[in-house]
């Protein structure tokens, strides 16, 4: 492989993080620590290998609602990631500019515009950094996503466009989903370059956004990357895939799980047990962290409720909100809120 | 001495300060450069300010939302045009569900100082689509403000403080009045001036009188003040406010106003039902429910898709439709 040792050891440990802060996502949303989540399981070599591709110091990401894995690879704040699956706050409790990594967006295909908004930006500044949209197949049908190549391409912005094909949208396979062969292939009716991976290579997906962020930086504009991967589990901790595919299909996935794939090749350059021991003890170190975050954290204050709608509220948000807090049938804590905050 | 400027001049002219003042402002839309717009108001800007700061955009208003806000969280204070206020429909799941939230979203981490300048409103015999009065929807989105100019100086000064102001503002240009001439002062001393006297929220009185309020904004407010030199002749003495902002709604601003003429009457293009009339004549009920003389009238387009030529002069209310309502509000008696 062309990357080096070292890199492909720091892949699979993000993997395997990931991996496991997504078991342990579902185990807390059973035992009702957090209501709801979106499981990536078999995506985590798509995730990684893209989103530790990225520079913090000069790219920025737009994730849809499954990133947890290129949050991972960015170093967000992953107590801060969950709180948006916790409940706490749509959008998620960390800083998305000093993380390079936008606000959760539960919109289908919501932030790719953004995406290309931010390159337009890039692009006036002069930079050399590059935006990357995540989305999906099913995202793909979306208008949005179609403008924003366009524009990327008029424009030649800097801009990867990096879609995971997971097999599904919910219900939805694919090839009921797309049509022209792949998503891939409507990069040439807007002139931008395209690239086909498996995204269940990590290092393949890894180099494959490297070239993209080397062509967008050299001034070579946007890249569609589709890559090929599969949803291992259900859409969601409500959904129940036995309604529209077969266990078989999930099975010949398993097959071709990204990270045991890695863990093979590293053991062929010559990683040994305590590699793989560390790379564990790591992940359930971070689970936990993330488990006790979650578990410890409390309700945002309900002043929270009004605060953030604008940045210069409107008289008539401060008045319901001062009004709303000093009611009687409010706790103590909320009235006392409303006298002091 | 004050000369005298179009509507459409004076948005240029505020536009051209804002880019020389604010090398982070940026203009764009659709035929806004090298065109300068269908309506000419961004005319000559891009050649004096480059193509980096004022450009069109390919044809696509959801992508110009979008694009607005990515440049926005990049650190940029986007300016965008939509052509015409019909079209603005194609961006609305941008405007609502991303633009409006991003600041709530990311919990003030991203503000979104945009300024959507939107041609708004009928009474040019335009093509379908092109008379719409959106502001209703705009302003019952949280997270968006809207700001409508009735004259130059207003239009000049209301866009220099949407501009400046950290929330997205949808700007609404009345287009039926983009070529009245009125005075207009020295520009940056009439902003001043205006903006010191009248800050973001604030309605202006620009007729005062003793028995009805007529709430109005856009090109209702000339209507309005053509109604009340007409209700002069006999005796009556109207009150002319004009909104200036619809959100946020200047409820001291009405309230005073309606506390003392003890009548109102709103009056918008927009169609009645769900129309801001209902929520200003709320607000009027809540805050002046004691000096009310009558209930509020409300004058207002019909609940059909904006019509075709000559219809429209039915549609919008007419001098002769807000007479009658203010006559409704003189004759009213307790039951
Ligand atoms: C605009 C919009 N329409 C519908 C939904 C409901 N929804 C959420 S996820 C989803 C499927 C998305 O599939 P895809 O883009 O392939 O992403 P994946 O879930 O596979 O990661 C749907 C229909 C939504 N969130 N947004
Ligand atoms: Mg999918």
């Amino acid at each position: 492989m062309k990357t080096d040792d070292d890199t492909a050891r720091r892949l699979y440990r993000l993997m395997v993080t990931t991996r496991a802060l997504d078991a342990e996502a579902t185990v807390m949303q059973r035992q009702g620590i957090i209501p709801g989540y979106a499981p990536l399981k078999g995506q985590e070599a798509a995730q990684i290998g893209s989103g530790a591709a990225l520079d913090l110091a000069r790219d920025f990401a737009f994730p849809t609602y499954r990133e947890m894995g290129v949050a991972v690879a960015m170093g967000v704040d992953l107590i801060g990631y969950f709180a948006s699956h916790h409940g706490s706050w749509h959008g998620g409790l960390y800083d998305p500019l000093a993380s390079r990594f936008a606000p959760i967006n539960a919109v289908v295909a919501g932030s790719v515009l953004h995406a290309m908004g931010w390159a337009k930006g890039e692009k006036l500044s002069h930079g050399t950094g590059v935006s990357l949209a995540y989305f999906g197949d099913g995202a793909s049908s979306q208008g949005d996503v179609h403008e924003a190549m366009n524009f990327a391409g008029v424009d030649d912005l800097p801009v990867i466009f990096f879609c995971q094909n997971n097999g599904w949208a919910i219900s939805l396979p694919t090839e009921r989903q797309v049509a022209g062969g792949s998503v891939a292939a409507r990069a040439a009716g807007y002139g931008l370059a395209a690239e086909v991976i498996d995204g269940n290579d990590v290092v393949e997906v890894f180099e494959a956004t490297n070239r993209a962020l080397q062509r967008a930086r050299s001034g070579g504009g946007a890249t569609v990357i589709e890559a090929m991967t599969y949803r291992v589990g259900p859409h969601s901790t409500s959904d129940d895939p036995g309604r529209y595919r077969s266990i078989g299909e999930e099975q010949s996935w398993a097959l071709l799980d990204p990270i045991d794939r890695l863990a093979q090749q590293l053991r062929a350059a010559g990683a040994d047990d305590a590699f793989f021991e560390s790379a564990r003890t790591d992940a359930r170190e971070t689970v936990e962290t993330v488990r006790t975050g979650l578990v410890d954290m409390t309700d945002r204050p309900l002043t929270e409720l009004f605060d953030f709608v604008f940045t210069n509220p409107t008289p008539r948000l401060l008045e319901q909100r001062d009004a709303y807090l000093s009611n009687a049938y409010l706790s103590n804590e909320y009235a006392s809120e409303a006298t002091h905050g | 001495m004050a000369e005298t400027l179009s509507m459409q001049a004076a948005i240029n002219t505020a536009l051209d300060e804002i880019l020389t003042a604010d090398d982070r402002a940026l203009v764009f839309g659709e035929d806004v450069g090298t065109l300068g717009g269908v309506f000419r108001v961004t005319d000559g800007l891009a050649a004096k300010h480059g193509s980096d700061r004022v450009f069109d955009t390919p044809l696509a208003e959801s992508a110009i939302i979008g694009m607005s806000i990515g440049l926005a969280i990049h650190g940029f204070r986007p300016i965008p045009e939509i052509q015409f206020d019909g079209f603005a429909y194609p961006a609305m799941n941008q405007l609502i569900t991303q633009l409006a939230r991003m600041t709530y979203r990311s919990r003030g981490a991203l503000p979104m100082p945009v300024t959507l300048r939107l041609p708004s409103f009928g009474g040019i015999r335009a093509p379908e689509h092109h008379g719409e009065s959106l502001e209703a929807i705009f302003a019952h989105v949280p997270g968006l403000k809207v700001a409508v100019p009735s004259n130059p100086s207003d239009a000049y000064s209301l866009l220099k403080q949407c501009v400046a102001d950290p929330d997205p503002v949808i700007f609404m240009e009345p287009k039926s009045r983009y070529w009245h001439k009125a005075e207009f002062g020295q520009p940056a001393e009439a902003a001043a001036r205006i903006e010191a006297e009248l800050p973001i929220g604030v309605s202006r009185v620009v007729r005062p009188g003793r028995h009805v309020t007529l709430v109005a904004w856009g090109a209702m407010v000339a209507r309005c003040i053509q109604v009340a030199e007409l209700a002069a002749e006999d005796g009556v003495d109207v009150e002319v406010l004009d909104l200036r902002w619809l959100k946020p709604l200047d409820v001291a601003g009405i309230s005073a106003s309606v506390g003392h003429t003890r009548r109102a009457v709103v009056v918008h293009e927009a169609p009645l039902s769900a129309g801001l009339g209902a929520e200003i004549s709320a607000l009027i009920t809540e805050n002046c429910f004691d000096s009310l003389r009558a209930p509020v009238q409300r004058v207002a387009g019909f609940d059909v898709a904006y019509p075709a030529g000559p219809l429209e002069d039915h549609y919008i209310p007419s001098v002769d439709r807000i007479l009658a309502a203010v006559q409704r509000t003189l004759e009213y008696r307790r039951g």
